[in-house]
């Protein structure tokens, strides 16, 4: 995609496509931890998170405690934009776009359009390229993920299903993630434009995809991560960085996790390394069996 | 004449940006985690990313002080943005533990123009590279608020609140950068690196 602005000579431009794409390239190779108040912050920044995402209550805790999950309070937020000097990530409800103009107002580094609130709107997402704060959203395949870049997002993370504990829906939405961009490597220029058909999505995106062999912006995975192994699997099966939620601060030994899987997610083609670091981390957070999971309450569905 | 080999520090960030410029302008290149794959090298650059992230994984892993004698040994070295930091002898606006490999006699500022919503793209004339003025993208960008005199300033901001800010340094091999070379396709500032690494290897 082209930029949306150039600068001249005497006037910095903010909130552009690069600047916004270019905000995730510095998060690569690292590990953005769900946080509820400054200590947790402060935990995960000592452990070498390279952002904090700031919420209310983790997606264990959604679940568990049910009700509509929406945008923090300022002050909490604010709060945790003071205790740490690493980037402040903050979730806005699917399609909730007063939510998102208030995260951007309180300053937070970048804005997850997430699934784990509850949504806002069942049929349509921000228009994120207004915004001069980046946004982050979830995919769950390739057509999903093309979806949110052409509405403006700057980084795509695999959905998983937050909040269980389980990596088997993050390794399901980053092999479909895989797959699709594979896929589109084979096809000629006419077959193109049908992908772009079935997949729903810009065929400039689409063509750009298939040329490049990657999406045209930085890939994260997310929901269920809760171990250092599972953090270098994703890895190893192509996302760019790691997002923990419940799995650090529901677990035994939050600091000693969260450091365990920053290293695991830098080493994580040395099984000498995940070895290392994953011995004696104390309890895991305990699991939810996907399977189990009532319809309504698999939040990997929400958004379209 | 055989190609140098450079390393970039590989702990976390934009590290495939910088190797893929890096070999486009003819060098070798190797990641390194390792103090071992230190050892290979010819210069060294540091990237974008979280510079306590990168500081701390350094720590852990043993690699600080090999970095520090490297540098310390004349190992060429090329810092951008969070690499700025890593390269400065002083910091402000940092956690009270945050270490640094240093190598620059400078005072690096962290996020020093403001959170995300401020970050930009701007024109910077750098001295040395020639051509017209450089298009730097500064993310959550660092400056540098003072340096020594044997420190040469390279470029600086023009234009907007920060005005006048230095953002490009050189003392001896070590070269830093607040903004993003590896982001915008202008590969003079990796060009003038392999150059320098080519000439003392």
């Amino acid at each position: 995609m082209s930029e949306n602005v150039t600068a001249d000579a005497d006037t910095p431009s903010t909130g552009t496509d690069r600047v916004k794409r270019g905000m995730a390239e510095q998060l690569k190779g690292g590990v953005i931890m769900d946080v509820v108040d400054a200590a947790q912050a402060r935990i995960a920044e000592d452990a070498g998170a390279v952002a904090v995402m700031a919420l209310e209550r983790v997606p264990a805790d959604i679940r568990a405690q049910g009700g509509i999950a929406r945008m923090s309070d300022p002050d909490m937020i604010q709060g945790i934009i003071d205790a740490v000097s690493i980037p402040v990530m903050a979730k806005a409800r699917i399609g909730h776009f007063v939510e998102a103009q208030v995260l951007q107002s309180l300053g937070v580094d970048y804005i997850d359009e997430s699934e784990v609130l509850t949504p806002a709107d069942e049929a349509h997402h921000i228009v994120k390229t207004g915004f001069t704060v980046p946004f982050v959203c979830g995919a769950t395949n390739l057509g999903e993920a093309l979806r949110r870049i052409s509405e403006g997002a700057a980084m795509i993370r695999s959905k998983g299903e937050a909040g269980t504990g389980n990596v088997v829906e993050a390794t399901r939405h980053m092999r479909a993630l895989r797959a699709g961009i594979r896929a589109l490597g084979t096809l000629d220029e006419t077959e193109l434009y049908v992908a772009a058909k079935e997949l729903q999505a810009p065929y400039d995106l689409v063509a750009e995809v298939a040329r490049t062999g990657k999406l045209p912006v930085v890939l994260f995975t997310a929901g269920g991560i809760a171990t250092p192994a599972d953090a270098a699997m994703m890895m190893q099966l192509g996302a760019e960085g790691v997002f923990v939620g419940s799995g650090i601060f529901k677990s035994g030994d939050p600091a000693q996790r969260a450091a365990a899987i920053v290293q695991a997610t830098t080493f994580h083609d040395d099984p000498a390394v995940i070895a290392k670091v994953s011995r004696g981390l104390g309890e895991a957070m305990v699991g939810i069996n996907v399977d189990t999971l009532p319809a309504d309450q698999k939040y990997s569905s929400r958004g379209w | 004449m055989s190609a140098p080999t450079i390393g970039v520090l590989a702990l976390q960030g934009d590290v495939r940006e910088h190797r893929a410029v890096l070999e486009q302008q003819g060098a070798r290149t190797v990641a390194v985690r390792r103090p071992e794959e230190l050892e290979q090298v010819d210069g060294l650059v540091l990237p974008g990313g979280e510079s306590t992230t990168i500081a701390k994984l350094a720590d852990r892993w043993g690699l600080l002080e090999p970095l520090r004698a490297a540098l310390g040994g004349g190992l060429p070295a090329y810092g951008s943005c969070a690499g700025m930091i890593l390269l400065a002898d002083r910091l402000l606006d940092a956690p009270a533990d945050q270490q640094t490999i240093g190598g620059l006699d400078v005072t690096v500022r962290r996020n020093a123009f403001g959170r995300q919503v401020d970050s930009f793209e701007s024109e910077v004339a750098v001295q040395g590279l020639g051509g017209p003025p450089v298009h730097a993208v500064f993310i959550r960008a660092p400056w540098v608020e003072e340096a020594a005199d044997t420190v040469q300033v390279l470029g600086r901001v023009s234009g907007g609140p920060a005005d006048g800010r230095i953002v490009a340094v050189r003392q001896g091999d070590v070269v830093a950068t607040s903004f993003h070379p590896e982001l915008t396709g202008d590969t003079r500032m990796h060009r003038f690196f392999v150059e320098l690494v080519r000439e003392r290897s």
